[in-house]
């Protein structure tokens, strides 16, 4: 249902806008950015200035575009999807040639002013394309093979690109992301049953091409996962990251070891600590407690995510609302499964509280567009 | 897009439901990361913790100070001295080279040092200081310490580096220390972690060596917290080692420094036995070498110097080398042919100058030979013949038995590299070693100390002594570790006949004191310091019996290595022995005209503990004497240099 068809006079308008934003969720968002600052400042060992200055400021830059975003209609970005989804394609393409290498990988796209990665646009720019077409398209083709061939396309497209990077944990988010959005719409679960038969033919033609000219994966991405089957095999090379994390982890029991006292991180055990591990060091000093109420904050994230689709009768602003939402979703649990020895060490943050800006100002962007489907959603004639 | 309200409704319904099992994915994807964080957080806790532990915390060994050692009247031997160190740490200057050039313009570094220091300084981590010099002058040290400033990165250290204050004259006794090898580390069962340590410093050769256990001290140890690349934070808890023991030894280092000095210039080698304790008061071996060398790191240069040199600086002559002892043998032959009745204090021979046997014709050392000769005659005049004749009568195994209680072929255990044990023969032996029968040839040979008669000076100072007391004195080195008394080494009465103890004594005062002795114009003239010897001169060639015909050549004719070793033994005084002398002066020609004055010179310094009064000697010598002492008293020790117990040098 569509917006052409409704009746717009309960939207509110101006400044009340703001009245009518989901107010539940920036107070999470605050919140979980909040610990980061904490972490991060923790991390640095005291020097503000380091890491959690920056954030700070990102963060409130990042909370204007949010607030910039939900007050522009629900409409405008819905015609908009398409455009971005293209822009973040040709970004995509664009870092194949001119990117900048971090980390081991070419993610960065520097425009002079900002140091953008092209995959964090992506994966919101993969959740509009696909709400705008689950809006657009009548609900008797969703199931058609043709009309599920065109989405599938969306979502490989940038697929591709990402895994060329290469960045199989930002591919991987994409494929779970988009599928996600696909099963929501309603595609038949024949379809879901096929892809998920299949990729496990996948994983066994990947496993069977290592060593071979064909050889699919980068040797990195194989050594890690043989790592994270059995991270014992190398403690010292490999297998470095998830021991100490899983050490820090560990040794921070029920109530942690204290703001600053976590000795795996202050003394530089836990590699990349302020970027994607720095939830070891959450809990390395905060404990059990820290962690869970972490956790916490991110399920309550999706929780109002959710609830606010259910109260959006507009197609476009649900599915968009909850495409968001499964993306935060795919992150902290990505992040935290990873840092936990539960799946790969795939280069995943941790949403908002890990060092970065492009995620940071993507997520809260992202978010903006989730509040600006909460304000203006259609509402119920007043008589 | 046109809906009709149906779709929407239907749209609506089927999103709801969909996104219930999606909400429903989630919840349980988190749960099962709650799940995971508690069994990490709570249940393993307790094993993350220790291994948080793990990583954090180091322990580091703290090497203990070596033991140090002293003489009998406490001269420093062996000791500790601040090795000053300047050390850099990369990563607090911003231009290495800039400071390095400022270091090289305060104080003069080695450029092979510097080079070292250069490429070590960029292999290791920025923050593991590099030695830039070390063992530099107290001045060069303040130097560096008050610019410090100036020198962004360059740190003082003072470390213990081992140092042997009297330098040569103890060498081939204390022996020098060392790194550790790997080869050593591979070999040995001491599981001492101190010896992991890198070039941890450990003896090498002689005392150091041998006492290495008591002299190590154990480890002290250090826990420190560091960071993953093993940067030290802070220092959590520090236990001091215990400095390894402190051994004096018997050694009178002024003796030892008079007996080295007095034999300068020969490849010779000379013990000195205290008579009423076994204490070793000189244990010398010329020429001797800077044990020092060894411990900074001898130059190969310095090292093949050392290894070419014939006369073998680097071999503790008098207690790994032997030699025969020739004529210093013939008391053992006296004494078993006594013990055995077949020679009494009257029995003489005749000595016609040479001696047949099976076909072979043996020689007396004076071609002319020595007429009738009673046994203490042979003895005083070193007369060959008359041993052969009772050497043969009494047979080997008792001539070696009776040297064996003297201690020659015996093992003395003293705390030094290689200690000889020499060879008292055999017919057993020699099948056993050569697989051939012992031939009568064979005894006639030993019975004046030559053939397989094999002995190390040590040996022969033990063996003196024993004369000199009839005691079985034991040589000891070690006078205490750490206060504790060692036994003394006095020895019980020996079991030989007093009656022919006092026979061979006689002759051996003989040897000294009478007008025929072949050390008479050796002697020492005060009534109270006279000694009894005995002279001793070892073939090492074959004399051909043409060569004989024609008249045996001289020593001073031959090669130094075809030359005799020249030997000397004896005890004084005569009549209550204080100490005993072996003299082995390797290719020096006549055992009287060559070893004798120096074993005398050696005898009259250590009962006197002083350059010898001229009084001493006869009357015809003394201008000479004089001579001499003049041209040694430079070579000795100023002993004001030398700290001593109780007072440490700065």
């Amino acid at each position: 249902m569509s917006y052409l068809e409704y009746n717009l006079a309960s939207v509110p308008v101006g400044f009340r806008k703001i009245l009518a934003l989901n107010w539940p969720i920036i107070f999470l968002l605050t919140a979980i950015s909040g610990v980061g600052f904490v972490m991060l400042y923790s991390v640095s060992g005291g020097v503000i200035e380091r890491w959690s200055q920056p954030q700070m400021q990102r963060f409130f830059i990042g909370m204007i575009g949010l607030l910039v975003v939900a007050m522009v209609p629900i409409w405008f970005w819905r015609n908009m999807s398409f455009l971005a989804y293209s822009i973040a394609v040709l970004f995509l393409v664009a870092v194949e040639f001119v990117g900048v290498a971090g980390m081991g990988a070419q993610r960065w796209l520097d425009l002079g002013f900002i140091r953008l990665q092209p995959s964090e646009i992506m994966k919101i720019g993969l959740v509009l394309v696909l709400a705008a077409y689950y809006d657009w398209l009548p609900l008797e083709r969703t199931s058609r093979p043709l009309w599920v061939l065109f989405p599938i396309i969306l979502i490989l497209i940038p697929v591709f690109l990402v895994l060329r990077q290469p960045d199989l944990g930002t591919a991987l988010l994409l494929i779970m992301g988009g599928g996600a959005i696909m099963f929501l719409a309603g595609v038949h679960w024949a379809y879901f049953a096929t892809v998920i038969g299949s990729s496990f033919g996948v994983i066994v033609v990947v496993f069977q091409s290592r060593d071979t000219a064909w050889q699919l994966l980068k040797n990195y991405q194989y050594t890690r996962i043989d790592t994270f089957l059995d991270p014992d095999r190398d403690p010292l090379g490999a297998g470095y990251h998830i021991t100490q994390a899983k050490i820090a982890l560990g040794s921070g029991g029920w109530t942690g070891r204290g703001f600053m006292q976590g000795t795996q991180s202050q003394l530089n055990f836990l590699p990349e600590k302020h970027t994607d591990f720095i939830f070891t060091t959450l809990s390395e000093e905060f404990g059990f407690i820290g962690s869970i109420s972490l956790l916490g904050l991110y399920t309550l994230v999706v929780v109002f995510c959710i609830t606010s689709a259910f109260g959006n009768k507009d197609r476009f602003s649900a599915l968009l609302t909850l495409g968001i939402g499964i993306t935060f979703f795919l992150f902290f649990a990505v992040n935290i499964a990873m840092v936990t020895g539960l799946a790969p060490v795939v280069g995943v943050p941790l949403p908002l509280v890990s060092y970065g800006g492009s995620a940071m100002l993507i997520i809260l962007l992202g978010f903006g567009l989730m509040q600006s489907a909460h304000v203006h959603r259609p509402r119920p004639k007043q008589k | 897009m046109k809906h009709n309200i149906n779709e929407i409704l239907k749209s609506s319904q089927q999103l709801s439901r969909r996104t219930l099992l999606v909400a429903g994915f989630q919840i349980g994807i988190i749960a099962a990361l709650g799940a995971r964080m508690r069994f990490l957080q709570v249940k393993e806790a307790e094993k993350y913790r220790l291994l948080a532990e793990e990583n954090r915390i180091n322990v580091r060994l703290l090497p203990p100070a070596r033991g140090i050692m002293f003489d009998r009247e406490g001269r420093a031997i062996a000791e500790n001295v601040p090795n000053y160190r300047v050390i850099m740490v990369r990563e607090d200057t911003s231009d290495v080279e800039a400071v390095l050039s400022k270091l090289q313009q305060l104080i003069f570094i080695e450029p092979k040092d510097l080079e070292k220091a250069r490429k070590e300084l960029g292999q290791r981590s920025a923050f593991v200081p590099v030695t830039i010099t070390q063992n530099i002058t107290w001045e060069d040290f303040a130097k560096v310490a008050a610019n410090s400033p100036a020198l962004p990165g360059i740190l003082t250290e003072v470390g213990l580096s081992r140092t042997y204050p009297q330098k040569e004259n103890l060498a081939h006794v204390i022996g020098y220390v060392g790194p550790v090898s790997d080869y050593y580390l591979d070999r040995t069962k001491d599981p001492d972690p101190l010896l992991q340590i890198p070039r941890f410093q450990v003896g090498k050769t002689g005392v150091e060596a041998q006492m290495e256990q008591s002299l190590r001290g154990s480890a002290g140890h250090q826990r420190i917290e560091v960071n993953a690349v093993g940067r030290v934070m802070r220092e959590l808890e520090r236990t001091e080692g215990e400095q390894g023991a402190t051994i004096k030894l018997t050694i009178n280092s002024k003796i030892q420094n008079f007996v080295l000095a007095r034999m300068d210039g020969l490849s010779a080698s000379a013990v000195v036995i205290d008579c009423e304790s076994g204490d070793l008061l000189a244990v010398g071996s010329s020429p001797s070498f800077d044990p020092n060398l060894f411990v900074r790191g001898i130059s190969t240069d310095d090292y093949s110097g050392l290894r070419n040199d014939i006369f073998g600086p680097l071999r503790a002559k008098a207690v790994q080398g032997t030699y025969a002892p020739a004529s210093t043998f013939k008391m053992m032959t006296a004494l078993a042919a006594l013990e055995d009745g077949v020679l009494s204090a009257e029995d003489t021979f005749f000595c016609p100058g040479h001696f047949e046997v099976s076909n072979n014709r043996f020689h007396c050392w004076k071609r002319r030979g020595h007429g009738t000769m009673n046994v203490a005659d042979s003895i005083i005049q070193s007369c060959d013949v008359f041993f052969y004749e009772v050497g043969q009568k009494v047979g080997i195994d008792k001539i070696s038995a009776m040297a064996r209680r003297f201690g020659l072929g015996e093992h003395h255990n003293l705390p030094l590299s290689a200690v000889s044990r020499g060879v008292a023969p055999t017919r057993e032996w020699k099948k056993k070693s050569f697989g051939k029968s012992w031939l009568l040839g064979d005894t006639v040979n030993a019975s004046i100390g030559q053939g397989y008669v094999l002995a190390s000076p040590l040996q022969l100072a033990v063996m003196a002594a024993r004369l000199g007391t009839g005691r079985a004195l034991q040589p000891r080195l070690i006078q205490s570790i750490n206060d504790e008394q060692m036994p003394l080494g006095a020895g019980a009465p020996l079991d030989v006949d007093p009656e022919h103890l006092a026979i061979v004594q006689k002759a051996m005062f003989g040897v000294s004191n009478s007008k025929v002795g072949t050390a008479f114009s050796k002697r020492i003239i005060s009534q109270d310091l006279r000694m009894s010897g005995k002279t001793g001169t070892a073939q090492v060639r074959r004399i051909t019996a043409e060569e004989r015909a024609t008249g045996v050549i001289r020593n001073e004719d031959l090669p130094w290595e075809k030359r005799d070793h020249a030997l000397f033994v004896d005890y004084a005084p005569h009549d209550n022995p204080k100490v005993a002398v072996a003299v082995v002066v390797e290719h020096g020609g006549g055992g009287s005209s060559v070893a004798a004055p120096i074993a005398r010179d050696i005898t009259l310094f250590a009962l006197t503990g002083k350059m010898p009064d001229l009084d001493h000697y006869p009357a015809g010598v003394r201008k000479k004497i004089r001579s001499d002492q003049k041209n040694l008293a430079p070579k000795l020790i100023d002993w004001n240099s030398v700290s001593t117990s109780g007072q440490s040098k700065t």
